[in-house]
C-alpha cells in the first residue's frame, strides 16, 4: 500500500460565495478514504496547524484547514493576519459556518473521498468545531479546549462570540471533547456544563480531561505543550475517527 | 488560558517594520499566548497601521516585569524630558 501523499495551498470557495486560501493533504493512493477540517486556532493559518493537517493525509485522511483571516489580511504571515483578526474581534460566528461549509464540500469533491468528513479544531477552533457540527451536517467533530462555547469573554474584549452552548440539541454528529484540568478557558465547570446540555439533548459524546494539562497542550512548539496528555488525545482522535469516518 | 483581553490606543507615530517605515495609527495592548517568545502567556504590543494592511506591524512580546520596567521607563524618560521639547513634539499636521 502507497504511504505517498499530496500537500499544497489551494483556492476553495467559502462563505458567500468567497475565494478563500486553504491548506489541503490528502493521500495518493486509489482507496478512498473520510475528510478532516481541521480549523486553526485564534494566532492563525500557522505553520503548526499545516502541520496537523498533514498528519491526518499521513494517517490517511483527506485533510484541510481553510484560512479563516483569508479575508482580513490576504498574503500577509499568518501572525500579521492573526493580530489584524484579532484587533476585528475574531472570525464571526456565521462565516466560520461557510467557510467550513466550503471545506467539506471541496474534501467530498476530491476523488479520493468516501463521502464522509469531520471537523476539528484547536482553541478558538474547538469552539468553532462544535459550531460547525451544530450547523452542519458532519459525522464526527473534535473539540480541544474550545473557549467560549459555555461562558462569555471577559468585560473589555474585542472578541465578538457568544456562548454557543444552547446549540447542543443541533449537533449533527458524535463529539469528542479533549480538555486540560488545568484550564480556566474552558474551565473543568464550563466542560461540565456542556457535558450537562448534550447528555440532556441525548446526544453521542466522549470527554476526556487530563490532570496536569492546560490550554493548548497539544501544541509541541509552546511551554503549554504536555505529550502525556498529547499523545493520549491523539489515539482517541484516531480510534474516533476510525470509527466514524470509515467507509 | 486565552485571555483575549486587550486595550485599542489610536495614536500617531512612525514604525519601522518589515517593509521600512510607516506611519502608526493605532497600538493594540493584550495579555495572551506569544508567538514566539518562550512563555505561555505575555505582554504583547502591536503597533499598526490598519490602511496599510495587516502587514504594517511592529510586533512586541515582552514578559510581565518586562513590560512593567518598559513602561516605567517611557514614563519616567518623558518626565524628565524639558517640557519646552514635549510641548514641540507634535506631530505633523497637528
Amino acid at each position: 500500500m502507497s504511504d505517498a501523499m499530496r500537500a499544497e495551498t489551494v483556492r476553495i470557495t467559502g462563505h458567500g460565495g468567497d475565494d478563500i486560501e486553504a491548506s489541503l493533504a490528502h493521500p495518493l493512493d486509489d482507496a478512498r478514504h473520510g475528510g478532516v477540517v481541521v480549523i486553526h486556532h485564534m494566532p492563525g493559518y500557522d505553520a503548526a496547524t499545516k502541520e496537523i493537517t498533514r498528519k491526518f493525509a499521513a494517517n490517511g485522511y483527506l485533510a484541510i484547514c481553510p484560512n479563516l483571516y483569508s479575508r482580513e489580511a490576504p498574503g500577509a504571515s499568518p501572525d500579521d493576519a492573526a493580530a489584524a483578526a484579532r484587533a476585528n474581534g475574531g472570525v464571526p460566528d456565521e462565516r466560520l459556518v461557510g467557510d467550513v461549509a466550503g471545506a467539506v464540500a471541496a474534501l467530498k469533491a476530491l476523488p479520493g473521498s468516501n463521502g464522509k468528513a469531520a471537523t476539528i479544531g484547536y482553541c478558538s477552533g474547538g469552539r468553532q468545531s462544535f459550531l460547525a457540527a451544530c450547523s452542519l451536517p458532519l459525522d464526527a467533530a473534535v473539540d480541544c479546549y474550545g473557549a467560549f462555547v459555555v461562558g462569555t469573554p471577559p468585560e473589555g474584549v474585542p472578541l465578538k462570540v457568544g456562548p454557543i452552548v444552547h446549540l447542543a440539541k443541533d449537533l449533527s454528529c458524535p463529539l469528542l471533547g479533549l480538555f486540560g484540568a488545568e484550564d480556566k478557558y474552558p474551565s473543568p465547570e464550563q466542560v461540565a456544563e456542556l457535558e450537562q446540555a448534550l447528555k440532556e439533548s441525548g446526544k453521542s459524546y466522549e470527554f476526556h480531561t487530563y490532570d496536569g494539562a492546560g490550554h493548548a497542550f497539544f501544541a509541541p512548539d509552546r511551554p503549554s505543550y504536555r505529550p502525556e496528555a498529547a499523545n493520549d488525545g491523539w489515539q482517541r482522535i484516531w480510534a474516533f475517527f476510525g470509527q466514524h469516518l470509515a467507509s | 488560558m486565552c485571555t483575549y483581553l486587550t486595550e485599542t490606543v489610536e495614536l500617531q507615530g512612525s514604525g519601522k517594520g518589515r517593509e521600512g517605515w510607516f506611519p502608526v495609527t493605532r497600538a493594540t495592548v493584550y495579555f495572551d499566548h506569544p508567538v514566539h517568545a518562550p512563555a505561555e502567556h505575555t505582554l504583547n504590543v502591536d503597533l499598526l497601521n490598519p490602511g496599510l494592511g495587516a502587514s504594517a506591524r511592529v510586533a512586541m512580546e515582552l514578559d510581565p516585569s518586562a513590560a512593567r520596567a518598559l513602561a516605567t521607563a517611557i514614563l519616567e524618560v518623558l518626565g524628565s524630558a524639558p517640557a519646552a521639547a514635549l510641548t514641540e513634539a507634535r506631530p505633523v499636521g497637528a
